[in-house]
């Protein structure tokens, strides 16, 4: 039988949750015998290749590709996980969401004391995405099927997950696994 | 005369004494009811609801309920705590809650509550609220986006500490905790070692200099959930 396929990406995050999945150790050898990686920056596969049992999304939506990118996993999902605080509650990012959007970019490319711009002009090249007016956690996208609070969440967490899912077990995490810290 | 009050909370029997309140009496027995607003040693409020139970299939605050003979209390079931955990997922939602970098993190009663009660992430959108900080004091300051308006710190300042520094201004969505002075908490007689100062449950008043003195792993409720320590001091 054709192991199933875990994808994973990182939207509005630092890839710190994705550190937290490869600081599952020499799990990692087991992981890799339960689950094929397809699309993920792990092994760098950029296309989904085909259907995959789990989607792990690190990071919230901050821009237009965040969105479009978070469709995609959940039309090539079964099981969505938003991994970490950023994709449950917005986290970090989601520090500009009391901030206008305008005073954002002015802060960013004309006000901010390291900022040198001579030439006085906010980036708006039509290949950059365009930013939303916040940062949205995922659930308010796409249905997310379950979260993964944590920043990161520890490799112990995001370890007992995959496992439960994997093995058709109900994800029931001890305390201790589950932290918004 | 001290003849006991008898009542059952999910069908366990306990025994109270007169003009004490449901939180007390069931504390006291061993069994732990969730709460935010209730501070032992504060007079009660009732206003989180957190305590909410069912009694005879009525919902009331366990905190200001005194017990009555023969009362039949739901409070540790599904239905309940699916009640607790809305409150839960509300309080978190209202304000701006960034526990990755808060320094109550680990000893906080609300975050603390979200993980008894199983919550992964809240249920509502967030509202992002805009909310500011109060720097000015040179030993306390005031960070709005994590009050969750328990009145604690009204409490303590007030009955224990005899100054009323605080209380709150404005109704509604802008309800907001306020120093009794024209401008900042600097312009008010708190001192660091005022009861006011520790009686927050969550990071909305904290002490400066302190930050994250305890280490993860090691803090109030790293390993164990709220309210076990009430649990396990019955089961001795
Ligand atoms: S006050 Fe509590 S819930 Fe709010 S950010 Fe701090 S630790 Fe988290
Ligand atoms: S500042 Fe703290 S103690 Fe005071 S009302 Fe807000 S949450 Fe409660
Ligand atoms: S603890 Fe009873 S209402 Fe808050």
């Amino acid at each position: 039988m054709a192991k199933p396929k875990v994808a994973t990406t990182s939207l509005a995050g630092c890839f710190g949750c994705h550190m937290s999945v490869l600081d599952i150790d020499d799990r990692i050898l087991k992981l890799i015998e339960l689950v094929q990686f397809d699309k993920s920056p792990i092994d760098d596969i950029k296309k989904f290749t085909g259907r995959c049992a789990i989607g792990l999304i690190e990071g919230g939506c901050c821009n237009e590709e965040n969105v479009r990118v978070l469709q995609d996993f959940r039309a090539h999902c079964d099981i969505l996980i938003s991994v970490g605080d950023c994709a449950t509650m917005g986290g970090i990012p989601a520090l500009r969401n009391m901030v206008p959007l305008q005073e954002c970019y002015e802060e960013a490319y004309l006000k901010g004391p390291t900022v040198h711009n001579p030439a006085r002009l906010i980036p708006n090249d039509p290949e950059l995405p365009l930013l939303l007016d916040k940062v949205y956690p995922c659930d308010e996208v796409v249905k997310i099927d379950y979260h993964l609070p944590g920043c990161p969440p520890s490799a112990d967490t995001i370890w007992e997950a995959l496992v439960a899912l994997l093995t058709n077990k109900p994800v029931q995490l001890p305390y201790e696994l589950v932290k918004y810290d | 005369m001290s003849a006991t009050i008898d009542f059952t909370i999910d069908g366990k029997e306990i025994k109270g004494q007169p003009g004490q309140t449901i939180l007390e009496a069931a504390q006291q027995a061993g069994v732990y009811i969730p709460r935010l607003c209730y501070m032992k040693g504060l007079t009660p409020w009732g206003s989180c609801r957190v305590c909410t139970v069912l009694i005879n299939g009525r919902p009331q605050a366990a905190c200001t309920q005194p017990v009555a003979p023969g009362m039949v209390v739901e409070s540790n079931t599904d239905k309940v705590n699916a009640l607790r955990r809305n409150i839960i997922d509300m309080l978190f939602v209202e304000g701006n809650h960034f526990c990755m970098f808060c320094e109550k993190s680990g000893n906080c009663e609300l975050q603390a509550l979200a993980y008894r009660l199983g919550i992964a992430a809240p249920k509502y959108p967030f509202m992002f609220p805009k909310r500011e900080l109060d720097m000015s004091h040179a030993d306390v300051f005031i960070d709005h986006n994590r009050c969750i308006q328990c009145a604690r710190c009204v409490r303590a300042s007030r009955d224990v500490d005899g100054k009323h520094v605080f209380d709150f201004a404005d109704r509604g969505a802008h309800r907001r905790i306020a120093v009794d002075a024209e401008a900042f908490l600097k312009d008010t007689d708190l001192a660091v070692t005022d009861k006011a100062a520790e009686a927050c449950p969550v990071g909305a008043i904290v002490k400066k200099r302190v930050g994250y003195a305890v280490p993860f792993g090691q803090r109030l409720y790293d390993k164990e959930p709220i309210g076990s320590e009430i649990e396990t001091a019955a089961a001795k």
